[in-house]
């Protein structure tokens, strides 16, 4: 209780100071978010591409009925695999027609083949495996070709990765700035309050005693500039998803994790400027 | 109790502020540490409260020894230490009252029972009529009134003064001094480095222990016998001079 007092009349004696600490606070995070939307956009997108992960087997004319019903039957005990269609011979050429749209009438009937579309189960859509069930289904005799666009599926993986790595990446990067630049506002506070640390030393407070108001003080300015951190990053994305792109924004659990992810960079800005203070004293 | 075993302490090979150090304190002492400036008085006092560790020997207060204690131990330890400065050290933002409640507040103390001991410390120096003023409002010597009360309101075993008459006029001066003389009455060990020695001669029942240099030259302790009894001067013994009579050779040259 006493040390939630000190932090506020140390907040209140310098308005200045904890206006900056948190302006710069939001600033940090808002940097953050940015890039973290950009991440989960990215990531939106390539869930959507992903979703057509497929692997597409032919089947020769004049196969019965009865093997493409075993086959499909297999082929959906796969432990990858999510679903089965068949698609007839006249199934692909209204599929086709619909795909190229004003072009549609280049198609004659029937010269397409009918066709196992295999839809694998999220997860496991990674490069290896959709070869492996690719690999399988080649074996039946009745299966003429196989597409499963390796060079596209490999490539869609590796961006991924790389959208991921440089989001950690940057990410971190971002935290390790705002560490410090909190570490550096409220090294400011400390040393403004230098005389008082010094006087209750002597008057025998605890090191976790001096050290408490800074880490609720530290606590408040992350939670508080998470917050205008939050309502900037959420400015930017109705500006951007009105004009230009349709956006999705962070969800629930993310923006907590976010809030969560400013008080915890205050609280260690704080430790850091504060520790090293104490070391001295 | 305190003990100081042959300490020594250096800042930089160059800089020695102590050297060959020992002496201890009992409890319901009254110790002046006197000497030139720059003599170890300060020293001493840093090394009592832990804010400096010895370079060598060991200093021991209350059980607790200055070379191996922890941080949270110093800070028990500071509260059953009351400590005065020349310069008050009071927080300028808050009124007397609440410079004396921010000792006790440190220390976790009940609300109850802090307002009740900041009023008695306040009676006790005189100043319970100034409770709400603000530092710049009081004179020096009412300053260094709330210090004292602020040391005294943990019931310390030991105050330790660093020159806390040194910014006071003489009446102030003397107002303090009785206060401390007072507190000492009551039980409480003083130990107070000064270099005015108007006032060690007038408390002629208390024990002086003279530094130069860094090392001790004088302890009344070891003098009994009253017609020899020194009468601190600095650097002029009333009996004899440095190598005759009751002047002992520093420590480390008698080797």
């Amino acid at each position: 209780m006493l040390s939630v007092r000190e932090a506020w009349n140390a907040s209140r004696r310098a308005p200045l100071l904890s206006t900056l600490g948190v302006i710069t606070i939001a600033f940090s995070l808002f940097a953050f978010g940015l890039f973290a939307l950009v991440a989960v956009n990215i990531r939106h997108a390539l869930r959507g591409v992903e979703e057509r992960v497929e692997v597409r087997a032919f089947v020769s004319d004049g196969t019965s009925a009865d093997a493409i019903a075993t086959a499909m039957a297999d082929i959906a005990a796969f432990p990858e695999v999510a679903r089965v269609d068949y698609v007839s011979q006249e199934g692909a050429l209204e599929r086709a027609r619909k795909d190229m749209g004003e072009f549609s009438d280049v198609f004659e009937e029937a010269v397409l083949p009918a066709s196992l579309d295999i839809h694998l189960k999220a997860g496991l859509r990674d490069p290896g495996r959709v070869k492996a069930v690719a690999d399988r289904v080649r074996s039946y005799q009745f299966v003429d070709d196989i597409r499963y666009g390796e060079e596209w599926v490999e490539k869609l993986y590796q961006l991924r990765a790389v959208a991921a790595g440089t989001g950690l990446g940057l990410g971190l990067a971002f935290a390790a700035v705002s560490i410090i630049i909190i570490g550096a506002t409220i090294r400011v506070s400390v040393l403004a309050r230098a005389r008082e640390i010094s006087i209750m030393r002597l008057v025998g407070a605890t090191d976790g005693f001096i050290r408490a108001p800074f880490l609720i003080d530290g606590f408040v300015k992350g939670i508080v500039g998470g917050l205008l951190a939050l309502l900037l990053t959420w400015i930017a994305y109705r500006t951007v998803d009105e004009r230009f792109l349709d956006l999705v924004f962070f969800d629930p659990r993310f923006i907590v994790i976010g809030i969560l992810a400013g008080a915890l960079i205050g609280v260690l800005g704080s430790l850091t400027s504060v520790w090293s203070h104490l070391r001295r004293v | 109790m305190i003990r100081l075993h042959d300490v020594a302490k250096e800042y930089t090979q160059s800089r020695v502020a102590l050297s060959h150090v020992t002496f201890q304190v009992k409890r319901g002492e009254f110790v002046f540490l006197i000497g030139p400036s720059g003599s170890g008085k300060t020293t001493i006092l840093k090394l009592l409260y832990m804010e400096e560790k010895p370079t060598h020997g060991d200093v021991w207060v209350s059980g607790v020894h200055a070379n191996t204690a922890r941080r949270k131990e110093i800070s028990q330890l500071r509260r059953k230490l009351g400590i005065v400065f020349q310069d008050f050290r009071l927080l300028e933002d808050r009124t007397a009252e609440q410079n004396v409640a921010f000792a006790l507040e440190v220390t976790g103390a009940p609300k109850a029972a802090i307002s009740q001991r900041v009023n008695r410390v306040l009676t006790q120096v005189g100043l319970a009529s100034k409770a709400t003023q603000m530092p710049r409002q009081l004179s020096g010597g009412e300053q260094q009134r709330v210090a004292i009360a602020r040391a005294l309101v943990n019931d310390p075993y030991f105050l330790l003064a660093d020159e806390p008459t040194g910014n006071l006029d003489e009446r102030a001066t003397r107002g303090v001094f009785q206060l401390l003389r007072e507190i000492n009455a009551a039980g409480t060990s003083v130990i107070m480095a000064t270099h005015d020695l108007e006032i060690v001669r007038k408390a002629d029942d208390a024990r002086t222990i003279e530094l130069n240099h860094g090392r001790v030259v004088f302890d009344s302790m070891d003098t009994p016998a009253p017609e020899t009894r020194y009468t601190p001067l600095i650097g002029q013994p009333a009996l004899g001079g440095p190598n005759e009579g009751n002047w002992p050779a520093p420590p480390g040259n008698t080797k």
